[in-house]
């Protein structure tokens, strides 16, 4: 469905040196990304500020065009076969409304009809079909100025869905929503990636939407692929641990030692190992078990920000 | 008691600093700037030509040396005097951060002016001086003969940035009552054009409508008044009551503006923003 | 394709007409804008008897010609200023992630009604100019005097959109674009006789202005043409026209490859 290859984005910037001087140089915001991505599929594209999360975006919705390296959308190349494209996939900018700022949101959806030429019926039911899901009724009749971000943001998803895309793209759906809308949107969007009919892209910051979402995860750093993969596969390749948490009633008598178990803290009689690359819990507990009398214990799953948190560390000093 | 006495070289400092950060913040809109002159100077060559050949040699009180001159001084004024400048008053209220203005120990009225002063400033250096320079290496200009002229053109062009000032607070403020400032900001768009004498000098206006003009409103002394006091089409003693009047204009505007601020600041406090 | 602009043109024209204060405060102050060029005539020829060799009635129809042609560009592309605008806000990637072409969109969806005022006055202006002006009558001179406004807005039009493309390089460019559209109004409004030197030949031939009001009133007006250009100069403002456009629509795709979308 999207294929790029050795794809780069360069800027020129200008920064100031000194009093009078500026300096002109290049920056690769963008720097080789090779990305294969089957229909169907629900990727999320993960990165820190200024990784290349929304130029690449922008690259492959034929917003910008690429310095260097191949794009194919939907069998089409983005810039030169732009409005081609933009039929046959659906936007949503997190920051940027599709909608009429002035007019009731009825308005808009009836006006991306006739931009995208859908026939009426098609639209009827579509719109039918997301008015009942992301609960627009009440809304329709509001102009668009008045309604909340939220709600705004369950109008744009339905405004990028009317035409059927084959591809859904969305750059930080939930930046800036409540709780309760983020849990709309990413329910909204669980349920359409489950129908398996509509490839997902989006970039995010929110790893929430990134854990209920997506099965694949891109991590993108300094304009760099750092990770494709599953979360799972994150956590083994960067040797993200699982932990043991003791309490117990009295100290040990002797440390418990056991191959790929490690002591990470003792803080009075609560202990912390860390389990390293793939060893089992139950051993370890055993022997916890033998050695004292346990008041509580609690098997801790690695969390994907400390995984990000030591890509990210170890892209800005490598 | 000691306090009080250092209250005003505090008050000066203040504004001194303010006049510094106003000129700073200029000089940093390097493109703005850069794309404001090359216009000025477009326009430079534009009117000099037209005007050149409708006073040919001498018309309306100019000559063919005063009237490029004039144009070329004119053009220089635009920015520097700010005739279409903002103050961002307008939008502050609009948006309600002019509580933030109005919460800081400066009065906005001193504020704004000590920015705006900055402003005008730096434009003097580029847009004033650079549009006079293309126009003295394209066209025999016609410099001051009385060393006097000088030192008169500083203080009258100073007096006419201030009388500006007061047009556009009192523009702006309109807000406090409308919500936004787009209606007197296309009347003082067309008022800064036409009535300044901008287009043409306001001696080419029949001498009721120049009278009305030159004692009813503020406009001819934004730009006319400066540019006649540099190409000396009055006497040394014309000059000086030119530059009296501005004197009066401006004591005028800041009163009126400042009038205006409190009834907007009295509205604010009881609507709530 | 035309129906689907003009769906959207009359969903700009009804979220505008929500705000009926602003649409008629603007509306009256356009109008009255539109006259100064005009009015500046006016009172030149209260001082001099001929502009550059020309007496009233014929600065005065090319005058009204500059105008009406402006106008026409105005209401039409005039809009294309607030390019600048748009890529700060983000707005031109909505646009662009759309199946129909960014100008047209950006034409459409910024259009202001209120300057049909201007259109509607200038073209007044220009009748008015017409009848003054003493023409001898000819099926040909009919339809220049039709063609020549048509071709000055599509002239004016076309620096819009070239100048304003600027923006997707030079985003703070307003005001050098203004120099030129705006500026080019106000030079076709004098004789083409008023200038001299390297500025005529860069402004009147360069850009094409000579062709929205000076050779096409030569040529209404039976008048030799003082510069010794052919008579048939007036009739190419419609060649000068098409070119400008073809050129403005090149320098507009150059801008939206080259446009770097802000923010994230």
């Amino acid at each position: 469905m999207i294929e790029t290859a050795g794809l780069r984005k360069e800027f020129v910037v200008s920064a100031k040196v000194g009093k009078l001087r500026r300096e002109r140089r290049v920056v690769a915001a963008v720097d080789g990304i090779d990305l294969r991505v089957e229909r169907g599929e629900t990727l999320g594209y993960l990165g820190p500020n200024g990784a290349g999360k929304s130029t690449t975006l922008k690259m492959l919705t034929g917003v910008l065009t690429p310095t260097a390296g191949r794009i194919s959308v939907c069998g089409l190349t983005p810039v030169p076969q732009r409005t081609q494209l933009a039929r046959r996939i659906g936007v949503v900018f997190g920051q940027r409304s599709q909608l009429w700022w002035d007019l009731p949101l009825r308005d808009s959806f009836d006006l991306l009809r006739h931009i995208y030429r859908v026939p009426a019926p098609e639209h009827a039911g579509r719109l039918a079909e997301c008015v009942e899901l992301l609960d627009l009724g009440p809304l329709l009749p509001v102009p668009v100025r008045q309604l909340s971000l939220g709600q705004r943001m369950r109008g744009e998803l339905t405004a990028a869905l009317l035409h059927r895309p084959e591809v859904l793209f969305l750059d930080e759906p939930t930046i800036g929503l409540d709780v309760v809308s983020k849990q709309a949107v990413r329910e909204f969007l669980t349920q359409l990636g489950r129908r398996g009919d509509t490839t997902l892209i989006l970039t995010t910051h929110d790893l929430a939407d990134i854990e209920r979402l997506c099965r694949r995860l891109v991590i993108v750093d300094h304009g760099r692929v750092v990770h494709d993969g599953t979360a799972e596969e994150l956590h083994s390749r960067y040797g993200s641990r699982r932990r043991v948490v003791v309490d117990l009633d009295e100290p040990l008598a002797e440390p418990v030692t056991l191959p790929g178990v490690a002591l990470e803290s003792a803080e009075g009689l609560r202990l912390t190992y860390q389990l390293v690359d793939g060893t089992n819990a139950g051993a370890l507990v055993a022997r916890l078990a033998a050695a004292a009398s346990l008041r509580d214990l609690a098997v801790v799953e690695p969390a994907i920000e400390d995984v990000i948190a030591r890509l990210y560390a170890r892209g800005a000093t490598g | 008691m000691a306090n009080h006495s250092a209250g005003a070289p505090v008050r000066y400092r203040t504004f001194i600093a303010l006049v510094s950060a106003g000129f700073r913040r200029y000089s940093t809109y390097r493109q703005a700037t850069l794309a404001g002159l090359f216009t000025n100077v477009l326009f430079g060559f534009m009117r000099t030509y037209v005007l050149l050949a409708v006073v040919g040699r001498q018309a309306a009180g100019y000559d063919a040396r005063q009237i490029v001159t004039y144009v070329w001084v004119s053009q220089g004024l635009i920015a520097t005097v700010g005739l279409w400048g903002e103050l961002g008053l307008a939008d502050r209220i609009r948006t309600g951060d002019v509580v933030a203005d109005l919460l800081r120990p400066v009065p906005p009225v001193f504020a704004y002016l000590a920015a705006d002063l900055g402003r005008a400033g730096f434009a003097a250096l580029v847009r004033f001086v650079g549009p006079v320079l293309v126009g003295a290496l394209a066209f025999d200009l016609r410099w001051p003969q009385r060393p006097a002229t000088y030192p008169l053109f500083v203080v009258s062009a100073v007096l006419a940035t201030v009388i500006s000032f007061g047009c556009r607070y009192l523009t702006e403020a309109a807000a406090y009552w409308l919500l936004d400032a787009r209606g007197p900001r296309i009347v003082w768009a067309l008022c800064s054009n036409a009535l300044t004498g901008l287009v043409f000098p306001l001696s080419f206006l029949p001498g009721r409508v120049a009278a009305v003009l030159w004692t009813a409103t503020p406009f001819p002394w934004l730009l006319q008044a400066p540019a006649d006091v540099v190409v000396e089409r009055h006497s040394a003693g014309g000059a000086l009551v030119l530059v009296a009047g501005q004197a009066g204009w401006a004591g005028l505007m800041l009163a009126v503006a400042g009038y205006a601020q409190r009834l907007g600041t009295r509205r604010l406090v009881v609507q709530g923003g | 394709m035309v129906e689907t602009y003009l769906h959207l043109l009359r969903a700009t024209v009804r979220a505008q007409s929500q705000y009926r204060l602003s649409f008629a405060v603007d509306a009256v102050g356009t109008s009255f804008g539109v006259l100064l060029d005009v009015v500046s005539v006016l009172v030149f020829f209260r001082v001099t008897r001929s502009l550059a060799g020309f007496p009233f009635r014929e600065a005065f129809l090319m005058a009204s010609l500059a105008t009406f042609g402006f106008a026409l560009a105005d209401l039409v592309a005039g809009n294309v200023d607030l390019l600048r605008f748009n890529v700060r806000t983000g707005r031109l990637d909505a646009l662009l992630v759309r199946p129909l072409g960014v100008l047209p969109q950006l034409l459409v969806l910024d259009f202001a009604p209120r300057r049909l005022g201007r259109v509607v006055e200038s073209l007044v202006v220009y009748a008015v100019g017409l009848g003054y002006a003493g023409v001898g009558w000819s099926p040909a001179r009919a339809l220049l005097a039709v063609l020549a406004p048509l071709s000055g807005g599509v002239l004016y039009g076309a620096l819009f959109v070239a100048f304003g493309s600027v923006a997707f390089w030079w985003i703070e460019s307003a005001e050098f674009a203004n120099g030129f559209t705006y500026g080019g109004r106000d030079f076709a409004a004098y004789p083409l006789t008023v200038y001299s030197g390297l500025f005529r030949r860069l402004f009147g031939y360069g850009l094409g202005f000579a062709f929205v009001s000076y050779y096409p009133a030569l040529a209404l007006l039976g008048r030799a043409d003082p510069l010794h250009g052919p008579d048939w100069l007036g009739w190419c403002a419609p060649l000068v026209a098409i070119a400008a456009a073809l050129a403005a629509g090149g320098v507009w795709r150059l801008g939206v490859r080259h446009y770097r979308s802000t923010g994230s």
